[in-house]
């Protein structure tokens, strides 16, 4: 079955220039940009509002809505959050790669929609030709006037700055982000104030969104808001990028409406489990998301809701798969060790617990569990995410401490006895 | 009122009272304030640790968790980074909040080392505190602990031990919030996350200490206490910093009869529990075994001999008698570092026993005692918070006094001040000035006149107020009168005024009397004497025979110290008070052992006129006697009885005789809290202050010296403390690049620096931010002649 493409649309039609100005143009670029220009911030966020378009960095939050909180102080910065970090998403590096106009054109759009006159695009520093791609695209766009002094001969001035991060994933999460850019620490700020569009980049108001939120933008105005609706499935409008990654025989970006089956996504999708072996488990959004497992969430529709209602998300979409040759204490020993390891630091229950949990599982892995160590693994993953719910209840500034504990509850819940088999066989039963 | 918060955002604490319930207690607190501090003032205390009520929140390290309800239900939030508001209802000992607690505490106990038996902190530490209270019963962490080197020396005065650190960035936050010397940072991340300083780069902060007493474990110990006591065997009284002119309060502890530390009392009128590190660690002294401990008597030879008091103090009483009745003059310099009590005494002595208006306390100052004295336009050190405008024209603040350096950079940071910043070069204040003017000293006068007449952005500035000044010498060169013009026109604006003068109770000194031109109690003389600088003059030339030293060095303290020299070689008799041997005590013929700070109790008067007390603590050394002591008993033997029989004796004296301080007794300082400003509202205030009529002398040359002090120096406290006596920075010449070509100089170079009253040989070093034609010399440095307080300077290439 195939669904009509949107942001992946040019890269698709035009594998080999979909990233040149040449091409964006020819195939409708900054058309909407052009539009905007003699638009009012009332009448775009309304638009956008009105789209149901939701933030595609991970939490799903209305674009529009996010835009409508900006606080009336002057100047407002926008920045693009372009630092891709989650392990299993690999989507806004595509569209960065591979048409970076498409994302200008969106940066303008949203520019004007809140009376922004600089914009910031925060690439994450791992991603060098993603960046240089969207440097050549905006000097592309200021050297033909749609960027700078003036943009499309109007009055409006606007200008775009492309900075790389250092190498942080908490740098990701827009305080984080924010304090980064300003020089500082990227450590998450404190909340309240709950949305950098009351308090954001130098203190002033800051919209901050990510690349496929705003790729998004130029599509909606084009085709119109209840064509873009029609696109997706209920709340969840337009389309989505999914990146599969793990054991299944076509990994890869896919833009798809929700309402699929996971069945669907990972046996006709993406071609179903490699060497034939039966999937064990999977991540549903992100290697923050609580798991899945057949026998309980296979023919579950993929939506925002319905995921919620399981207790996991889909956060940035990135499906990470796991076939039965997967120790699972391993698997969430490789991603508690991720978080340990990006925790910024400065709040405790995090900085000493996710490392905690580490050596823990990497005791357990090792042969050197202890059956107090499966409650242990409990509580002090209690003691970071109170209740151990999802959304977590969180003892922490940021949720970089609760996300460590996904994996945690994802295997005490679903795979009791595999621990248990490694405490008591003195190691792991599955081959290296 | 603001309380703080991250990031710059302020949550304003108004006059609007809000109705909260915590753990069932409704109550009412100033809408804004942070839950944390509102539950404590109404009983409930709230675990925490990064958490400290003069600096802005961070919500870290997560102990002050508790639970809010909330109409989707109870969330756990920080009490630290959330303010009060209408209706909220807390609790924070349900069974989520106590569970939270009690986790963050284990979390922070995994990789702590337990060394407790061998930490400073041991005995009064938080983290200790808090795991009885709220932490868990046992350990189930088995893995290895994290480590790291330790500890590591951070500072000539600090050691860091990271194993310890609970990562809390109190010290962090304090060097860059509030010393606003961000030397010491987070390095590294998640659970390698140090603090350490840049490589290099030494915690080198004039404020490095404060950081030890607010580290809520050892992590950060000084090289001052380590391992030298158990905290349950220190007595603990409070007294007043000897150091500064402040007032600031501290913590005085003791062991055994010695003192080992001080620690910053949180006063709200002076300095809200911090302390420089040349106040916090110049309490070694006190215990240096240089102290002295028997009268001693001057030989032909230069040498001393231990005497009884009898013998000593007969022969002072026979010399200064034979002297004051030939009628030759007689002189007293010093006094301002002691007591009230002291200085009452000494004034009487002077004046009724030696008959003698020669007595001064400051040494050369510059600034006239009644432009000190005056109290009309005295502002409070807290005006500074409600000011619109500061303008600091004088010393530079960081280097000579670090409170007030402190509060005004409080004052222009977060109270959003604006800061009007006058000085000949590079000041520590730079950073936070709104207007920032320099000068070359003698053209201070012309500065002035322009501020006076123009309509520039910093006379609107200084136009709109509330303004507060605080006004002094910037450095020897310049005059002492231009303080007083700068001071006529604040005071036509409508300002208030901090006159800036040194020494820890020459404003108390200068109450009781110390002062050629003034009476006890802030009145004028009708028969002025000499001033310090006179008295030296005389003394060299023959015209004043016989002069009493307390506490004072002038050799090394006035300017002109070659002049000092001079004075005491030539003089015919010289008794001086004092805890050691000084460079110029060393030429008294009688040097009699008093007792010193900690070891006598009284009171003392600082910058705003508020009078506190210091206590005693310990015994002073040997024979050492307090200095109204020895003055009654000399006075006795000289035939005039002044009739002192202790200090709360004189106490009471002053407080019936003293215009400016009557009522103020004792027992009224004991129970304020931050003391009592004077004059009383039912006193009188007889002094009333004439501005000088003058803007002091101008004066041009090629080059002109600044020279101004730094915080350490050669000064007799620091010499006789082991961790403070290598902190001088050493003398240098710094010059301009375009100045030091002419001349012929390089970096580095050797040159002869030369006024009218002194020379030296000093290191030039070139320095880009050097005003043209300045040449700036740090005062009383080590081995360094002084160069006089004449400006003009020449300067040439050894």
């Amino acid at each position: 079955m195939t669904y009509p493409l949107l942001v992946t649309k040019r890269m698709t039609d035009f594998p080999s220039d979909s990233h040149t100005l040449e091409r964006y143009e020819a195939t409708g670029g900054y058309k909407a940009a052009r539009a905007s220009v003699g638009m009012t911030r009332d009448q775009l966020v309304e638009a956008i509002k009105n789209s149901g378009l939701l933030g595609r960095g991970g939490a799903a939050f209305s674009a529009g809505l996010k835009w409508s909180f900006l606080a009336p102080a002057r100047p407002a910065y926008l920045v693009v959050n372009a630092d891709e970090s989650e392990p299993g998403t690999f989507k806004d590096r595509q569209l960065l790669e591979r048409d970076p106009h498409q994302l200008v054109e969106g940066i303008i759009i949203t520019a004007i929609a809140n009376e922004v006159h600089r914009a910031f695009v925060y690439v994450r520093g791992e991603y060098p030709k993603p960046a240089r791609r969207v440097q050549k695209a905006i000097d592309e766009a200021y050297a033909e006037g749609y960027l700078g002094k003036g943009i499309f001969g109007s009055s409006y001035d606007l200008d775009v700055v492309v900075h790389l991060g250092a190498g942080a994933y908490i740098c990701g999460e827009e305080t984080a982000l924010i304090n980064s850019l300003e020089g500082l620490r990227g450590e998450p700020r404190l909340k309240p104030p709950y949305f950098p569009a009351a308090v954001g980049l130098y203190n002033k108001p800051t919209i901050v969104n990510n690349v496929e939120t705003l790729s998004n933008l130029p599509h909606i105005l084009n085709q119109g808001i209840d064509s873009y609706k029609g696109l997706g499935h209920e709340a969840d409008t337009g389309t989505f990028l999914f990146s599969i990654s793990g054991h299944v025989k076509k990994p890869g970006n896919y833009e798809l409406p929700h309402g699929i089956t996971w069945n669907e996504l990972i046996f006709d999708i993406a071609g179903g489990m490699r060497r034939e072996r039966r999937l064990k488990t999977w991540i549903p959004g992100g290697a923050s998301a609580p798991w899945f497992v057949p026998s309980d969430h296979l023919e579950l529709p993929i939506t925002k809701d319905d995921t919620a209602k399981a207790g996991s998300m889909l956060g940035s979409g990135a499906v990470v798969v796991m076939d039965e040759a997967t120790c699972v204490v391993r698997a969430a020993e490789r991603i508690v060790r991720f978080f340990a390891h990006e925790s910024c630091g400065q709040c405790t229950p995090c900085r000493e617990g996710t490392s905690w949990l580490e050596m823990i599982l990497r005791r357990i892995e090792a042969g050197q569990g202890r059956e107090v160590d499966f409650d242990l693994l409990l509580d002090v993953s209690d003691n970071i995410s109170i209740g151990l719910a999802w959304p977590p209840r969180m003892t922490t500034i940021c949720p970089l401490g609760p996300s460590a504990v996904s994996p945690i509850i994802s295997i005490t819940k679903y795979f009791k006895g595999e621990i248990m088999t490694h405490i008591h066989d003195g190691g792991c039963p599955l081959p290296a | 009122m603001t309380d703080l918060t991250r990031e710059g955002i302020k949550a304003t604490v108004g006059e609007e009272m809000v109705k909260v319930t915590v753990d069932g207690q409704e109550f009412e607190a100033p809408k804004g304030q942070m839950l944390i501090q509102a539950a404590q003032n109404h009983g409930t205390y709230i675990p925490r640790f990064c958490w400290h009520p003069r600096m802005r929140p961070v919500g870290m390290c997560r102990m002050c968790l508790v639970e809010m309800e909330t109409p989707k239900g109870r969330v756990l939030i920080t009490a630290c980074t959330n303010p009060v508001a209408d209706g909220m209802v807390i609790d924070t000992k349900s069974e989520v909040a106590k569970k939270a607690q009690e986790g963050v505490l284990e979390f922070l106990l995994i990789n702590h080392p337990l060394d407790c038996p061998v930490c400073d902190r041991g005995g009064e530490c938080p983290l200790q505190d808090h795991t009885i209270a709220y932490g868990p019963g046992e350990s189930r962490f088995v893995e290895e602990k994290r480590h790291f080197e330790k500890p590591i020396k951070i500072s000539d005065l600090v050691y860091l031990d990271r194993e310890r650190c609970i990562l809390c960035a109190r010290c962090t936050r304090f060097s860059d919030e509030v010393s606003g010397d961000p030397l010491i940072e987070f390095l590294d991340r998640g659970n390698f996350t140090q603090i350490n300083t840049f490589p290099d780069q030494p915690f080198a902060s004039y404020f490095s200490g404060n950081t030890v007493q607010i580290c809520p474990v050892g992590a950060l110990t000084s090289k001052a206490y380590r391992f030298r006591a158990r905290p349950w065997d220190l007595v603990s009284i409070e007294s007043t910093c000897p150091h500064c002119t402040t007032g600031d309060r501290i913590t005085v502890q003791a062991s055994q009869n010695e003192v080992l530390r001080f620690l910053g009392v949180d006063a709200e009128a002076t300095n809200w529990s911090w302390l420089s590190d040349k106040c916090r660690f110049g309490f070694e002294f006190i215990e240096s075994p240089d102290r002295l401990t028997s009268p001693m008597i001057r030989q032909e030879d230069g040498s001393f001999t231990e005497a009884t008091w009898t013998e000593a103090l007969e022969l002072v009483a026979s010399r200064f008698t034979e002297i004051r009745d030939a009628g030759k003059g007689l002189a007293v310099l010093g006094g301002a570092r002691g007591t009230n009590e002291d200085a009452y005494a000494l004034a009487k002595f002077a004046r009724e026993v030696l008959s003698t208006n020669n007595i001064d306390c400051q040494l050369d100052d510059g600034l006239d005692p009644q432009f000190l004295a005056a109290t009309a336009d005295r502002a409070r050190i807290s005006d500074l918070d409600s000011a619109r405008t500061i303008l600091v024209w004088g010393p530079d603040l960081k280097e000579e006094h670090p409170t007030l350096y402190l509060r005004v950079r409080h004052a222009v940071q977060e109270k959003g001040a604006r800061l009007v910043l006058i000085h000949p070069w590079r000041n520590g204040l730079d950073d936070r000035a709104t207007h920032k003017l320099t000068y070359r000293p003698g053209s201070g006068a012309a500065l002035l006149t322009r501020l006076q007449s123009e309509e520039g952005e910093v006379a609107t500035a200084l136009a709109e107020g509330p303004l507060v000044a605080l006004l002094g010498r910037t450095g020897y060169g310049e005059d002492g009168r231009l303080a007083e013009a700068v001071a006529a026109h604040v005071r036509s604006l409508g300002g208030k005024l901090l006159p800036l003068a040194r020494r820890s109770n020459v404003y108390g000194a200068l109450d009781m009397g110390l002062a050629p031109s003034l009476a006890p109690g802030r009145a004028t003389t009708d028969n002025p004497g000499k001033n310090a600088a006179q008295i030296l003059e005389g003394l060299a030339e023959g015209s004043i025979l016989g002069l009493l030293m307390v506490g004072s060095d002038p050799v090394r303290d006035v300017p002109n110290g070659e002049l000092a020299r001079q004075a005491l070689e030539q003089a015919r008799f010289v008794v001086a008070l004092d805890q050691f041997l000084t460079d110029s005590s060393r030429l008294a013929d009688v040097v009699l052992p008093v007792e010193g700070f900690a070891e006598k109790e009284g009171s003392v008067t600082n910058v705003e006129g508020r009078v506190q007390k210091v206590n005693r603590v310990v015994p002073g050394p040997g024979q050492s006697r307090p200095d109204w002591s020895i003055l009654d008993d000399l006075s006795d033997r000289m035939g005039r009885s002044i009739n002192l029989v202790s200090a709360e004796a004189i106490a009471k004296e002053i407080a019936t005789e003293v215009p400016a301080y009557v009522g103020v007794t004792w027992d009224m300082l004991d129970a304020e809290k931050d003391g009592v400003v004077v004059p009383l509202p039912e006193a009188t205030q007889p002094l009333v202050y004439l501005p000088a009529d003058t803007p002091g002398k101008s004066f041009s040359g090629e080059l002109v010296l600044h020279y101004a002090r730094t915080m350490f120096d050669d000064g007799v406290l620091m010499r006789h403390g082991p961790s403070l006596e290598h902190l001088a920075p050493g003398a240098v010449a710094i010059l301009n690049f375009d100045d030091a070509r002419r001349l012929g100089l390089s970096d580095g170079d050797q040159a002869d620096i030369k006024t009218s009253q002194g020379s030296a040989r000093l290191t030039v070093r070139i320095d880009p931010s050097m005003n043209h034609g300045l040449v700036y010399v740090p005062f009383n440095q080590p081995g360094i002649p002084s160069l006089g307080s004449d400006p003009v300077v020449t300067v040439t290439k050894a």
